[in-house]
């Protein structure tokens, strides 16, 4: 693994093309030249592109497109969509995060089993085609502010929910999210952790997800991020699209209101 | 089925700035998968860069370059509206073209 990232920092460094400054740097500012750098040519455009001919392409059993799909601002609205999720779906009686919701579109409409979906390995089959949709659609509403509605009763009992599995500590080191998420100014190593208990920090934390991360060359949704914050909690993970995730999604984007989205951002 | 490249090119002043995102799993042949079978290498070998159909860029990769490569190059010369167009062959002799015009 470690080589693999090597290699991709050395290729990157070689097409690049440019004079690297070699000026004494802090960390952060040379992490934050390293994205500059990218961000120019953020591999994430490439997942958005194959996101939005997924989205019109007639799939599954049903051989029917997801334009009918209903995220929230009636069928077939992208724009816009992503920054007010999670949120409450009439129809399916749930607060549902864009996965999940996702899940629902492409049971209803094209016919495919959701279950089946959200056990599948990140990564492969139906959920290789998730990621491409996330950034498609996440991109759709870049350099939107957050506006999650908090109307419902549904939701402001997501957001109490979530604010409790955020603190909720366990597993064999005692983790919560909230040990490395609610101060300012912590890294582990050499990330910054976002504080994703108030603002600006949580919409530059919540905001930058789905994000194009460049050690493994693989986009990742919120979901898997959650997956990994979980795995490094070494704590089970609730389940992909589950309402634990969910609730954490509306804790974490109801703080970031008025924030920026970024997505679909870039990481190292 | 290859993935499509995002060709972004630029004129500025006397010279022409391209910038190309090229999607390829670029593997390296050194990675083992979860049974640890040698995950073959796959990888651009050559790629070209054409203004109005008149080479401007030639190079040859290897297997450290990273996957979903970003290029960047300039030119002398090009004006709004010029085509310009980049081409990859990778080792299985699969081969992409992809046009842009000058903005």
């Amino acid at each position: 693994m470690k080589t693999y990232l090597i290699t991709t920092l050395l290729g990157f460094a070689a097409v690049l093309l440019s004079p690297l400054a070699s000026a004494q740097k802090t960390t952060a500012e040379g992490i934050a030249e390293y994205r500059a750098m990218l961000a120019d040519g953020n591999p994430a455009e490439l997942f958005e592109a194959k996101g939005e001919v997924l989205w019109k392409q007639a799939r599954g059993p049903k051989n029917a497109t997801l334009e009918k799909c209903d995220l929230g601002k009636g069928a077939g609205v992208v724009k816009g969509a992503f920054v007010e999720l999670p949120r409450f779906f009439a129809d399916t009686q749930r607060v549902q995060d864009l996965e999940s919701r996702l899940l629902t579109c492409m049971e209803v409409q094209q016919g495919f089993n959701a279950a089946d979906i959200a056990k599948t390995r990140f990564g492969e089959g139906e959920q290789k085609n998730m990621e491409s949709l996330v950034a498609y659609i996440s991109a759709e509403s870049k350099d939107m502010k957050f506006n999650l509605p908090q109307t419902h009763a549904q939701e402001k009992l997501m957001y109490e929910v979530g604010k409790k599995v955020f603190y909720l500590r366990g597993g064999p080191m005692d983790f919560s999210c909230a040990s490395c998420h609610s101060e300012d100014n912590k890294r582990v190593r050499l990330q910054d952790l976002p504080n994703l208990t108030k603002q600006p920090s949580a919409s530059v934390g919540f905001g930058s997800w789905p994000a194009y991360r460049v050690s493994g060359g693989e986009l990742w949704s919120m979901q898997r991020r959650l997956n990994d914050c979980y795995r490094q909690q070494r704590f089970p993970f609730p389940g992909y699209a589950s309402d634990a995730t969910i609730a954490l999604g509306v804790y974490m984007g109801v703080n970031a209101k008025s924030g920026v989205s970024t997505a679909p951002a870039l990481k190292r | 089925m290859s993935d499509p490249m995002r060709i972004r090119a630029q004129a500025q002043g006397d010279k022409t700035t391209v910038r190309v995102l090229v999607g390829h799993e670029m593997e390296s042949g050194q990675r083992r998968d979860a049974a640890g079978k040698t995950v073959p290498a796959w990888f651009i070998q050559s790629i070209s860069a054409t203004h109005n159909g008149k080479p401007v860029l030639s190079a040859q990769w290897g297997t450290a370059v990273s996957k979903n490569p970003f290029m960047q190059f300039s030119f002398k010369g090009g004006k709004a509206g010029d085509k310009v167009a980049v081409t990859w062959i990778d080792n299985r002799g699969d081969k992409r073209t992809d046009e842009a015009l000058v903005s």
